[in-house]
C-alpha cells in the first residue's frame, strides 16, 4: 500500500510501463496529467527566467530579439495550455470520481485518450525547439503577425496544429466529465450536496465544451491560411484581422475562467477543512460560479478596447466586465465568511488558500481597472496588464493549485508532505511572487510596453526591472524547495492515514492511496459534507469514528479493462498532425502522411468501439 | 490491513438521470459542434460581400441544383427515422434497407457537392481566389466532411447488421447515429438558407459607411 503503483502493476519493468500505457484508471491518468503538467510548468518557468534575466538590466543582450519573441510565446502558451489547464485536469481526474462517490469516470478509455492526446500536443509543439522553428507570434497569435509573410518559418504551424491537438484533448475531456458529474453521482449525492470543487469543475467542463470549438475554428482558419492559401486574415484580399481577435477572445475569456474556477473550487474545499466549519453561503458560491461561467461569454471584447470597435461596443463591454466582478466578489466575501469565527489551522494547504484570496483580490481589482475603457487605453499592452494577469494566474490559479496539492497529496500517495518545507515553500513563493509582479504595476504605469526585448536606461525602468528579476530568482528557489519536498515526502514522508485533515469529503472515507476500485461499497450521502456528518454523529453517540472502507479483492469489482486503443488513436492523431508539417506532393495530395494518420485514427476509433469495455467474466 | 473480502454485488450501473451515458455524451457533443459551425457560419457572414474580386455568389451559385441536393438530404432524415424504428422492432430487412437508403441519399448529396465544387473550380473560384471562395469552401467543406463521416458510420452499422449486431437491444447505436445525422441535416438547413437563399444574390464588394 505504500506506493501509488500497487495492485495493477506488480511484475517486471516492462509490464509496469505497459500497465501505465494501457491504464484507464482515472487516478493513474490524474497522476500522469500532474507529472506532465508540472514538468511543463517548470519548463515555462525557465522560459520566463530567460526573459527576466534579459530584462534585469537595460540594454540586456542575453538573447536576441527573435529568441525573446519565442520565449514569451512559448512561456504564455505553455503556462496556459500545458501547465495550468492540465494541472487543473489532474484534479478533475483524480478528485471528481472520488468526491462524487464513483468508481471511475463515465468513459474511462476516452479519458485515457484525452491524456495521450494532450501529451501528443505537448511533444508536437515543443518539437519546434529541436528543428529550430519555435512559435514566435505570441500566445494570442494575432493575425496578420501569425501569417506566412510575417512569421515565415514553421513555428506558427507547430503552434496552431499543436493547439488543435490540445483542443481535441480538452473538448473530449470536457464532454466526459459533464457526463460523469451528471450521471455517476453516488446515491444521495444531489447536485446541491456536491462539494464546491466539483461544482466549479463542472462549470469548467461546460465552458470547455463550448469554448474549445470556437478556438478550433480560429486555429483551422489560421492553419488553412498558412498551408492552403486561404484568405481569412489576409488584409490585402479584404480579410479582417479583427475577426481573429474576436474568435480568439470569445474562446480566450471563458478560458480565463477555465483556468481560475478550478482553483476557486479547490480552496472552497480547503478552507472549510482547516477552519473546521462548513463553507459559508454554499448556494451563493455555487450560483456565483455558474454566473461567472455564463457572464464569461459576454466580456471578451474588453481585450479589444483599443481596436476601435466604437463607443457602443466599448460601453457594453465595460458594463458587462464590471458586472462580472460582482459574483467574484460574492465568492471572496463567502470565503472570508468561512474563515470568520472558525478554529483555523494554518497548515500549508490553508496558507496557500488564504494566499490565493489575498492575491486574487489584488489581481481582481487591477482587472476592474481595465474594465474602465479610458483607463484601459493607457494600460493596453503595458506591464500593468502583465502584473494583473500574473496576480490572477500565479497569485490566483497557481497558489490555488498548490493548496490543492498539499491538501490531496496524502490521499494520492498515503504520505504527508513535510509541513516545515511546505510553510517555507509558501512564504518564499509569496514573497517571490510579490517581488516579481508588484513592480510591474509601476512599470506599466510608467509606460513600459509588453513584449519588448530590451529598454534604454533613460526610461527610468532599471530599478523596478532589477527588483522583478530578483523576485524571479526567489520564486525559482521556492519551486526547488517544493520539488525537493515532493520527492522527499514521497520517499520517506510521514504516513498520512485515510483522513489526515478531518475533512468533510467522500474521498477521505477510503484508504490512502485509494484502492483501484475506489469504493468497495458505494457510499450513501446524507447531506453536504458527508464524512463530517458521519463522524460527528459517531462522536455524539459516543461510538468509534468509522474508519476507511475495508479493502476487497479487486477482481470481484466491476471495472473497465485496460486498453491500448486510446494511445493508438492519439499516436495516429499525432501522425496526422506531423503529416501537415511535411509536404510531399503525391498526385494531388499535398500531405500524404496526414492521410495515413487520418486512416489510422479511423482504424483506432473502429477497433475501440468494437472492443467491449469489460470482457465477460464469471463472478 | 483490512481483511480482503469480496465486494458487495451492486452491479447495476450508477446512473442519476436515467439518460444513457453515451446518449448524454452525444447531446453535449452536438452542442459543442453547434458552436463549431456557429463560428464557421459567423466567419462566412462577417465576410459576406467583402470579396474584392469575382467570381461573386450571384455569378456562380446554382440555387435550383442545390435545392435538389438539399431535398435529398432532408429526405434521408426520414429514412434514418425509419431505420431506427425498424431497429426497435428487430425488423432486420427494414434495418438494412433504411440504413442503406440513408447512406445512399447522403452519398447523392456529397456527389452533388463534389460536382458543385468541380464546377466552381472550372469557373475560376478556388479556395484562394477571394474571401467568398475561402469561406464558402471551408464552411461547406466541413459540412461535407461531417456528412461523409455520417455515411461511413451508416455503412459500418449496415455491415454490423449482417453480424447480428444491430438489434433492438442495441438500438441506442442506431439512435446515436441518427442524432448525428439529423444534426448534420439541420446544420445544412441553416447553411443553405444563409449561403444560397439569403446571400446567393450578393455581387461585388459592398461599400459601407
Amino acid at each position: 500500500m505504500a506506493t501509488i503503483a500497487t495492485k495493477q502493476s506488480e511484475g517486471n519493468t516492462f509490464s509496469v510501463i505497459w500497465s501505465w500505457i494501457t491504464t484507464v484508471d482515472h487516478k493513474r491518468i490524474g497522476i500522469l496529467y500532474f507529472v506532465t503538467a508540472f514538468i511543463m510548468f517548470l519548463v515555462a518557468g525557465i522560459e520566463a527566467g530567460i526573459m527576466r534575466m534579459q530584462l534585469a538590466t537595460p540594454g540586456g543582450n542575453l538573447v536576441s530579439p527573435d529568441v525573446y519573441n519565442q520565449m514569451f510565446t512559448m512561456h504564455g502558451t505553455t503556462m496556459v495550455f500545458f501547465a495550468i489547464m492540465p494541472l487543473n485536469a489532474a484534479f478533475f481526474n483524480y478528485i471528481i470520481p472520488l468526491a462524487i462517490g464513483a468508481r471511475d469516470v463515465a468513459f474511462p478509455r476516452l479519458n485515457a485518450f484525452s491524456y495521450w492526446t494532450f501529451l501528443a500536443s505537448v511533444l508536437f509543439m515543443n518539437f519546434g525547439f529541436i528543428v529550430g522553428s519555435v512559435p514566435d507570434g505570441g500566445w494570442f497569435a494575432y493575425a496578420p503577425l501569425s501569417e506566412q509573410p510575417y512569421s515565415s518559418n514553421q513555428g506558427m504551424e507547430f503552434w496552431s496544429i499543436g493547439l488543435m491537438l490540445a483542443a481535441v484533448s480538452s473538448a473530449v475531456a470536457g464532454l466526459n466529465f459533464v457526463v460523469t458529474i451528471v450521471n455517476l453521482r453516488a446515491p444521495g449525492m444531489t447536485l446541491m450536496r456536491m462539494p464546491v470543487s466539483v461544482w466549479m469543475f463542472f462549470v469548467v467542463q461546460i465552458l470547455l465544451a463550448f469554448a474549445i470549438p470556437v478556438i478550433a475554428v480560429g486555429l483551422i482558419e489560421l492553419t488553412m491560411d498558412r498551408l492552403f492559401g486561404t484568405l481569412f486574415f489576409v488584409t490585402s484580399a479584404g480579410g479582417d484581422p479583427v475577426l481573429w481577435q474576436h474568435l480568439f477572445w470569445i474562446f480566450g475569456h471563458p478560458e480565463v475562467y477555465i483556468l481560475i474556477l478550478p482553483p476557486m473550487g479547490i480552496i472552497s474545499d480547503v478552507l472549510p477543512a482547516f477552519a473546521k466549519k462548513p463553507l459559508f453561503g454554499y448556494p451563493f458560491i455555487v450560483f456565483s460560479g455558474i454566473a461567472i461561467g455564463l457572464m464569461g461569454w459576454a466580456v471578451w471584447s474588453h481585450h479589444m478596447f483599443t481596436v476601435g470597435l466604437g463607443p457602443i461596443a466599448v460601453s457594453v463591454f465595460t458594463i458587462t466586465t464590471m458586472l462580472i466582478a460582482v459574483p467574484t466578489g460574492v465568492k471572496i466575501f463567502n470565503w472570508i465568511g468561512t474563515l470568520w469565527g472558525g478554529s483555523i489551522e494554518y497548515k500549508s494547504a490553508m496558507l496557500f488558500a488564504v494566499g490565493f484570496i489575498a492575491m486574487f483580490i489584488i489581481g481582481g481589482l487591477s482587472g476592474v481597472s481595465h474594465a474602465v475603457a479610458p483607463s484601459d487605453y493607457q494600460q493596453q499592452d503595458t506591464y500593468y496588464i502583465i502584473a494583473h494577469l500574473h496576480y490572477v494566474l500565479f497569485g490566483g490559479a497557481i497558489l490555488g493549485i498548490f493548496s490543492g496539492i498539499y491538501f490531496w497529496f496524502p490521499k494520492v500517495t498515503g504520505k504527508l508532505l513535510s509541513e516545515k518545507l511546505g510553510k517555507l515553500h509558501f512564504w518564499i513563493t509569496f514573497v517571490g511572487l510579490n517581488l516579481t509582479f508588484f513592480p510591474m504595476h509601476y512599470l506599466g504605469m510608467n509606460g513600459m510596453p509588453r513584449r519588448i526585448y530590451t529598454y534604454a536606461t533613460e526610461f527610468g525602468w532599471d530599478n523596478l526591472n532589477a527588483l522583478s528579476s530578483f523576485g524571479y530568482i526567489v520564486l525559482f528557489v521556492s519551486m526547488l524547495i517544493f520539488v525537493y519536498n515532493i520527492i522527499k515526502s514521497y520517499k520517506s514522508g510521514e504516513e498520512a492515514g485515510h483522513d489526515p485533515w478531518d475533512a468533510p469529503g467522500l474521498e477521505w472515507t477510503i484508504t490512502s492511496p485509494p484502492p483501484v476500485y475506489n469504493f468497495s461499497e458505494l457510499p450513501v450521502v446524507e447531506g453536504r459534507d458527508p464524512y463530517w456528518i458521519v463522524k460527528r454523529r459517531a462522536v455524539a453517540e459516543g461510538k468509534e469514528i468509522p474508519g476507511p472502507q475495508p479493502l476487497v479483492d479487486p477482481s470481484t469489482v466491476h471495472l473497465p479493462d485496460p486498453s491500448y486503443w486510446p494511445i493508438f488513436t492519439s499516436v495516429a492523431l499525432l501522425i496526422l498532425a506531423i503529416g501537415f508539417m511535411i509536404e510531399i506532393p503525391v498526385w494531388f495530395v499535398k500531405y500524404p502522411i496526414s492521410v495515413v494518420g487520418g486512416l489510422l485514427v479511423f482504424v483506432g476509433v473502429l477497433a475501440w468501439s468494437n472492443e467491449p469495455p469489460t470482457k465477460e467474466k464469471d463472478h | 490491513m483490512a481483511q480482503i473480502t469480496e465486494a458487495a454485488h451492486h452491479e447495476e450501473e450508477q446512473n442519476c438521470t436515467g439518460i444513457d451515458n453515451r446518449k448524454l455524451l452525444f447531446w453535449v457533443f452536438l452542442s459543442t459542434d453547434c458552436l463549431f459551425f456557429g463560428a464557421l457560419i459567423s466567419t462566412y457572414m462577417v465576410y459576406r460581400g467583402q470579396s474584392l474580386v469575382g467570381p461573386y455568389p450571384i455569378d456562380i451559385l446554382d440555387i435550383p441544383l442545390t435545392t435538389i441536393s438539399t431535398f435529398v438530404l432532408l429526405c434521408s432524415s426520414f429514412a434514418m427515422v425509419m431505420a431506427l424504428s425498424a431497429t426497435q422492432k428487430d425488423d432486420i430487412k427494414g434495418i438494412r434497407i433504411w440504413l442503406a437508403a440513408t447512406a445512399i441519399m447522403g452519398m447523392v448529396f456529397i456527389g452533388f457537392q463534389i460536382f458543385e465544387f468541380w464546377e466552381f473550380a472550372h469557373h475560376g473560384l478556388l479556395i484562394s481566389t477571394n474571401l467568398f471562395g475561402t469561406t464558402f469552401f471551408t464552411l461547406t467543406g466541413f459540412h461535407g466532411a461531417h456528412v461523409s463521416l455520417g455515411i461511413v458510420w451508416l455503412w459500418v452499422l449496415f455491415i454490423l447488421s449482417f453480424r447480428g449486431k444491430v438489434t433492438s437491444a442495441r438500438a441506442l447505436d442506431v439512435e446515436i447515429c441518427g442524432l448525428y445525422w439529423h444534426f448534420v441535416d439541420i446544420v445544412w438547413i441553416v447553411i443553405f438558407t444563409l449561403i444560397y437563399l439569403v446571400g446567393g444574390f450578393d455581387a461585388g464588394p459592398v461599400i459601407t459607411g
